[in-house]
């Protein structure tokens, strides 16, 4: 066939001493590969890295960028003038424990959480994305697994970022280093399961949701219903005299659930004036619930992606 | 870049013998729903269409090759690997192109492309090299930094088959890859699946509900209607093997069909008034024909070959065969 070789054959070199070849554009055919072909490790490596960015409009249009990032400075904005504050005041410790920052931000975060994960999973729902994955080498799980790594990745660093920050502050304002990088280790840990627990809820709420619109509205709703519903379960349980159950009754808001792990685990205070775990026992549950919740939220995603692309 | 091509796929599409995909009592029933009954078919290297009604069972038989179902009962084979257990080596070495929309509008042709190259397991430099070059042979150029929203159809079908060739398969799976497209995209369409199949050394497995169109460019050709093979044949076979031939004489038809008829061939009128056809049960009947047109000293305009079930299909080199004969 000597179309065949004639197309794809080698590039004919161009040698230095004929300089008027060198500025001739040759059609060399299709060139086929046969350098390393990566396994499951890299593709899903890939995916998840491309979904962090794509959390934070990078490689997306301008307008994807937005959101995001004014969350994330808004998120960035108490850390800044507490830091401001207490530098400037020359207070002996910051006026807000690293955990209890993240309850106090609770309804930036369940945005962030609300406009990141569909755009994780929703898209290649919508548009029908899903087959292109498929043919390729990976298992359907690998899909579901980065999409889930990439969005906890993406929350953890929207609030460890702060966390840093207000590590800084109060390293700048000369408080006393040990007590607060303590603090900071445990906002990091509590930070780092929050960020699971909520890509958990999101990304279940967001495969099961192919219009991203409804997926966003759908995301906020379960985050405040299930912090009210706690909080008035709590209440009521505790006007009856249930004391235990009103303490339990917490679990069912993911930011109280890790509020409680903060006060089991690392004695902070808790920032909610009803939630604190009583003794080992408490703990050790809201931690089974905490774990509970999130590798319910992987099986579920991972069952979902199960069907997703077959007949 | 790299210089293989010439010699190893050059080497391996003069073999024709081994053949790409290989069903062997190939079923899959959805429920109550057969999609796939007792498929035992070959399709050899090289451009081989795919041919059935919408739900013939062509979407199903694909999703079997890609590994992403498995069969029922019987067995796949797809470029000598086994399709209920070799699923990740095939995709590796195995492209293919959707017949649904699957395209984000948000990113553009590059982007995209460059990310699919990733997850087909190449490393970030080789996939935005080999992405611009496969766009620019499905014929994307300037418009590959755009979104894809803003794409026509005929684009947006060049950037799906160019995410199924990038990773350089040595096989792709095209699913109605003509499917919405106008006369004109139909054609061009049709003739990068071509080039992909000669130039590109890459085997090409093309479905369509329009046997027409395939017939043009295919090697090979598949039949399936319900889940059942129809026929599979090569297209050279097709004209040699099957069909009727078109003659028309200067004279004395009538006599010559009447001589015909007598030595046993089915002749039926072509509506001309000298001229007719004759079903080519074998070489014979051609002998027949021309001894008839012999003996009487009447002139023979044309002998053509037609055929029975392909449609409207001359192959040149065919046709100067016929003419010579």
């Amino acid at each position: 066939m000597p179309s065949n070789e004639l197309a794809a054959g080698p590039p004919v070199p161009v040698t230095p001493t004929t300089s008027a070849a060198e500025d001739v554009i040759h059609d060399i055919g299709f060139r086929h590969y046969d350098g390393a072909r990566f396994g499951r490790g890299w593709i899903v490596r890939s995916l998840l890295v491309e979904t962090v960015r794509g959390i934070f409009g990078l490689g997306r249009p301008a307008k994807s960028k937005i959101m995001p990032w004014v969350l994330f400075g808004i998120l960035m904005l108490p850390p800044l003038i507490i830091a401001l504050w207490v530098i400037l005041t020359g207070g002996k410790d910051l006026p807000l424990s690293y955990t209890g920052y993240l309850s106090s931000m609770q309804f930036v975060i369940s945005l962030f959480v609300a406009g990141a994960a569909p755009y994780c999973v929703s898209r290649d729902l919508r548009h029908g994305v899903i087959p292109l994955y498929l043919s390729r080498p990976m298992k359907r799980s690998d899909y579901a697994l980065a999409k889930f790594g990439g969005l906890s990745i993406g929350l953890f660093l929207v609030l460890a970022v702060p966390e840093t920050l207000l590590l800084l502050g109060a390293v700048l304002a000369k408080l006393s280093i040990g007590h607060q990088l303590a603090g900071w280790a445990g906002g990091i840990a509590i930070s780092a399961i929050l960020a699971l627990a909520l890509s958990s809820v999101g990304l279940v709420i967001a495969a099961f949701t192919p219009r991203r619109g409804l997926g966003v509205a759908a995301i906020v709703t379960t985050l405040l219903v299930a912090s009210g519903m706690s909080f008035v379960l709590s209440g009521i349980a505790e006007q009856k005299g249930y004391l235990k159950l009103s303490d339990y009754v917490a679990m069912l808001d993911p930011f109280r659930l890790v509020d409680g792990l903060a006060v089991a685990w690392f004695g902070v205070s808790s920032s909610s004036s009803t939630a604190p775990p009583p003794g080992a026992l408490g703990g050790t549950v809201f931690a089974l619930v905490a774990a509970a919740l999130v590798g319910g939220g992987v099986a579920i995603l991972v069952r979902r992606y199960r069907k997703v692309g077959v007949v | 870049m790299d210089n293989r091509a010439a010699g190893n796929r050059g080497a391996g599409a003069t073999l024709p013998i081994v053949p790409a995909i290989v069903t062997d009592s190939l079923t899959r029933t959805f429920g109550l729903v057969t999609a796939l009954s007792q498929l035992t078919v070959e399709m050899p290297t090289g451009v081989v269409g795919l041919v059935g009604a919408n739900g013939a069972g062509k979407s199903t038989l694909i999703k079997i090759l890609l590994g992403l179902l498995p069969p029922t009962s019987g067995r796949a084979q797809i470029l000598g690997m086994d399709c209920r257990t070799d699923g990740l080596q095939i995709r590796q070495l195995v492209g293919y192109m959707p017949e649904s929309d699957c395209l984000p509008p948000d990113v553009s042709a590059t982007e995209f492309v460059v990310h699919l190259a990733r997850m087909s397991g190449l490393p970030s430099a080789v996939a935005r090299e080999r992405t611009a070059d496969t766009l620019r042979h499905v014929g994307l150029y300037e418009e590959r930094y755009r979104p894809i929203g803003g794409y026509s159809t005929g684009m947006k079908q060049r950037v799906k088959l160019a995410q199924a060739l990038v990773h350089d398969p040595k096989l792709v799976l095209l699913d109605e890859p003509t499917n919405g497209l106008d006369p004109a995209g139909r054609d061009e369409m049709l003739g990068l699946i071509q080039r992909i199949g000669s130039e590109f050394s890459i085997s090409v497995v093309v479905t369509s509900h329009l046997l027409g169109e395939l017939e043009r460019i295919a090697d090979h050709i598949v039949v399936i209607e319900g889940g059942v093979l129809q026929r599979s044949t090569s297209t050279a076979d097709a004209t040699q093997l099957s069909g009727v031939v078109l003659v028309e004489v200067t004279d004395q038809a009538a006599e010559i069909i009447a001589r015909l008829r007598a030595a046993g061939a089915q002749v039926a009128d072509a509506g001309g008034s000298q001229s007719f056809t004759v079903e080519l049960s074998d070489e014979t009947v051609l002998d027949a024909v021309q001894r008839a047109v012999a003996d009487l000293g009447v002139g023979l305009i044309r002998m053509q070959r037609r055929r029975h079930h392909l449609t409207e299909f001359f192959q040149p080199e065919q046709e100067a065969a016929d003419a010579q004969q």
